[in-house]
């Protein structure tokens, strides 16, 4: 073979990073980013939580703190608390000592970390013919780092019907009745990435009854907690009632949007067991496997949460926070329903409001996101995907205008 | 199975305990407990070991005069700076990082006029520590090494080498790892006619790490002259370099003659991979600043093998963790802060020196048999004294020091470490002094005066 790295054929860009960089370029006064994946203020400008502003110069002031390497799993203390976030303070399953965490670099480091303890340990060793499933659609990291991890095996459950534009929760079930027993789900705990949809109450547990029975591995991604509804503990119903209903499962956490924390990398991979003895051994292979990707994890963001989340008056103005986010996009969805509504838009436009988290599919189709993005200067992903947190007070009407004449002159 | 919902959206199941099913098996049931890692195990050791006057000497920082990690002041000002500059955001990053990380990271290395880097055939990606940077040069490596299919090696790594580095390796797919000799317990330094040796054997195309300087865990590194003679051999055999370059600086207190054998290969237009830290240079090993560094041979490749990267990044960790890499890029573009820094550095180099002269010194007062020189012709962290496995032992389980099996200790913390901890924080200050007096039986002195500060 011709060895060296000079033969490597260009990969295709990550969508949604060509989709940034082509606004960056675009010198249309009136352009408009909805393919952002971060929270805007109403002024279109990152926001650095106030309580996070605090605790940073709680932490720069503390000359206690080191700058030393944290242990293998990270900061105790931030992997209980964000534990905790996820199943609740008074969660029986922490109370009987079965949960543990590992704290990673991110949401996609806490996923990585878990695809690659499933891809050695679960259902026989090494088995990376378990088939994982991820939702259709989904975010498309999901398929890279199970696929990276060794599964070979990547398929799509069905979720969004296009025609309704909700749930399609009979194909759902169904396939979660025909997928062989034993394989890997990846559930999104709440605001779903990328159609914001998610199951009711109703819904998720008949989700629950199936996978218990067919014995299907449950694993939550949740990178929106607090930010959908606004409430942490009502985003985390999934979550906590899988519990509930005993399973085993992984969840993994990131705390990028919630806390504003997008370059710190802060996520935690909680791991749900049937007793302490069998999570100390999931842990010592996590360990193993920590330590031949990135050895040790990051400190900042993680005392930042940890400092956060274990002091009540900072961890009531987190909330606070998060509920100031969460209050602006649902006030986005309801102008941009409104507006829509009043123009006489063609079709419904219910879904914007129904839909719940960062993220809306408009059911725009690729000719009219092309359209959107061509003769508009809004940028928007191909599946007609929006980032609610890219509409503000001043550009909202030019955003109802443009998708007004785009669905009425592109079909 | 009935639920119940609290009002704040929680809920609480009354029923359903059978539900879960007691005679289940756990799905983890045939998960083994992991072999804990050898230093995970000696500091568990060293911790539970109730001696008074235990010793802990396998540590992987460096310290300062107190015996503490610590940043400079320099260090602590600029965070305390990033802190309070409001025209930061909490953006993602790129995958590739910073960008004036990378690109003063890898002028450190290569030099700013490197051919290399003006030809526009240099790629650089911040990494979490030098273990993601190793790890993402193995992923590149895996899938791309080889265009026509996935590439499993062999890499060979020195031996010994860092515990977790085959490791890092077997996790992104490349199986056949294999060894070349290193260190030669007989010299007490690098076997350098066995190692070429063992190069000679391997198959065409292999690829080598390499410690650039201050090789972890001996200390022990190859002269100019050898480094000559290596490459002239990588070039004959088509062996593909992967440096590793943890220390920069640490070794020689010179930057530049810290990464020679980086240059020396980007100069003979060679392609390379070097993984790079700055987690000793700094004091910042809690921020995982890491660096790798891709040297190609042709420009018209470089955005291919970027895209590439981008994609394998994706799918570790996304994106890396800013505040470390902003404070190393802040110190690297200031002219007046790097001058600084590598001050900083240099008497942390001239430190060192000092501790090995101190301990070769005593050892020589003591009568040790044997020749000491190695101590101090060794640099950076790690000294590799030349302990056999029964004396490392000896010394463990029965004077209560800790060394690594393999003979290597961090000299710094014989300096600095009171007994029975690993709180580096308390004075008095003790010295802990090494000796074999024959190579049996070991006597340790401890000295309660204080020390002429270094």
């Amino acid at each position: 073979f011709v060895p060296g790295l000079f033969n490597v054929p260009q990969a295709t860009p990550v969508a949604v990073f060509k989709l940034s960089n082509d606004f960056k370029e675009d010198a249309n006064p009136k352009k408009v980013n909805l393919g952002v994946g971060a929270y805007r203020t109403d002024e279109g400008q990152p926001w650095v939580l106030p309580v996070v502003k605090k605790v940073e110069k709680i932490i720069v002031a503390d000359n206690s703190l080191n700058h030393e390497y944290l242990a293998i799993l990270g900061l105790p203390e931030f992997r209980s608390s964000a534990s905790k976030i996820a199943l609740g303070e008074d969660s029986p399953a922490i109370q009987e000592n079965r949960v543990g965490a590992v704290q990673c670099l991110g949401g996609t480091g806490a996923l990585k970390m878990g695809a690659e303890f499933l891809r050695r340990w679960y259902n026989g060793n090494d088995n990376t013919k378990t088939p994982v499933y991820v939702s259709a659609p989904t975010w498309e990291n999901h398929n890279a780092v199970f696929a990276n991890a060794g599964f070979e095996d990547v398929r799509p459950y069905k979720y969004w019907d296009a025609e309704k534009r909700g749930l399609d929760l009979d194909g759902f079930l169904g396939d979660l009745e025909s997928a062989p027993k034993h394989s890997i789900f990846v559930l999104h705990a709440c605001a779903h990435n990328p159609t914001g949809t998610d199951p009711t109450h109703v819904e998720w547990m008949q989700v629950a009854e199936v996978m218990k029975r067919r014995k299907l591995f449950v694993f939550f991604d949740s990178a929106y907690q607090g930010f959908a509804s606004g409430c942490l503990d009502k985003d985390a119903w999934a979550v906590r009632y899988f519990v509930t209903q005993g399973f085993e499962m992984f969840c993994a956490q990131s705390f990028s949007k919630n806390f504003g924390l997008y370059n710190e990398r802060v996520g935690n991979l909680t791991i749900v067991a049937r007793d302490s003895d069998n999570l100390k051994r999931v842990l010592s292979q996590m360990e193993k496997i920590v330590r031949v990707t990135w050895s040790n994890p990051p400190s900042q963001g993680a005392r930042l949460v940890a400092i956060t989340l274990n002091t009540p008056e900072l961890f009531a103005e987190w909330k606070d926070n998060v509920k100031t986010m969460a209050d602006r996009v649902l006030l986005m969805r309801a102008s941009l329903q409104a507006k829509l509504q009043a123009l006489e838009t063609p079709g419904t436009w219910d879904h914007i409001t129904q839909q719940i988290g960062m993220f809306s599919f408009t059911g725009l189709n690729p000719k009219q996101v092309e359209y959107m993005i061509k003769e508009r200067s809004i940028y928007l992903m191909a599946s007609g995907r929006i980032n609610m947190c890219g509409l503000t007070t001043k550009n909202i009407d030019y955003v109802a205008e443009s998708i007004h004449e785009t669905v009425v002159n592109v079909q | 199975m009935r639920q119940t919902c609290n009002s704040d959206g929680g809920v609480g199941s009354t029923e359903n305990v059978q539900a879960r099913g007691i005679t289940l098996l756990s799905i983890f049931v045939d998960t083994p407990t992991a072999e804990p890692n050898p230093e995970t195990k000696l500091l568990a050791d060293f911790k539970t070991d109730t001696h008074l006057r235990k010793v802990y000497l396998a540590g992987r920082e460096y310290l300062n005069k107190e015996g503490q990690t610590s940043v400079s002041p320099l260090i602590g000002k600029i965070m305390q700076q990033i802190c309070t500059d409001p025209t930061l955001c909490p953006e993602y990053p790129s995958s590739f990082g910073l960008p004036e990380f990378t690109r003063r990271a890898t002028e450190l290395v290569l030099g700013r006029d490197c051919h290399a880097i003006v030809e526009n055939r240099v790629l650089g990606v911040q990494t979490v520590g030098c273990t993601g940077a190793v790890r993402l040069g193995a992923e590149l490596l895996k899938h791309w090494y080889n265009v026509s299919g996935v590439w499993c090696g062999p890499v060979y790594l020195s031996s010994p080498c860092d515990d977790s580095l085959a490791g890092i390796f077997e996790a992104a797919g490349i199986q056949d790892v294999r060894r070349y000799r290193y260190w030669d317990t007989e010299q007490r330094g690098v076997g350098v006619q066995k190692m070429m040796e063992d190069l000679e054997m391997a198959p065409e195309q292999s690829v080598i790490v390499l410690s650039a300087s201050a090789h972890c865990p001996t200390g022990s590194d190859l002269s100019q002259k050898h480094w000559r003679l290596l490459t002239q051999l990588m070039v004959r055999c088509r062996f593909f370099p992967f440096f590793l370059l943890p220390a920069q600086g640490l070794c020689h207190g010179d930057f530049q003659q810290d990464a020679w054998p980086v240059r020396l290969c980007a100069s003979l237009g060679m392609e390379l991979l070097c993984a790079q830290s700055f987690s000793h240079s700094f004091g910042l090993y809690g921020e995982r600043v890491g660096h790798l560094l891709c040297v190609l041979k042709q420009s018209s490749t470089l955005l291919a093998v970027q895209s590439q990267a981008e994609k394998q990044v994706r799918a570790l960790w996304s994106r890396p963790s800013v505040r470390g890499a902003r404070v190393v890029a802040t110190v690297l573009s200031n002219p007046a802060h790097h001058v600084e820094w590598q001050e900083g550095v240099k008497s942390m180099v001239e430190r060192g020196i000092l501790v090995r002269e101190r301990l070769r010194e005593k050892l020589r007062l003591l009568g040790c048999p044997g020749s000491w020189d190695h101590l101090i012709q060794q640099g950076g962290l790690y000294c590799c004294t030349g302990l056999n496995v029964q004396q490392v032992e000896f010394l463990e389980k029965r004077r209560h020091i800790y060394l690594h099996p393999n003979g290597c200790l961090n000299p710094q913390f014989c300096l600095a470490a009171p007994p029975g901890s690993l709180q580096r924080r308390h004075t008095p200050k003790l010295a802990v002094w090494l000796c074999l007096s024959t190579h049996r039986i070991i006597r340790v002195s401890c000295l309660r005066s204080p020390l002429p500060s270094l």
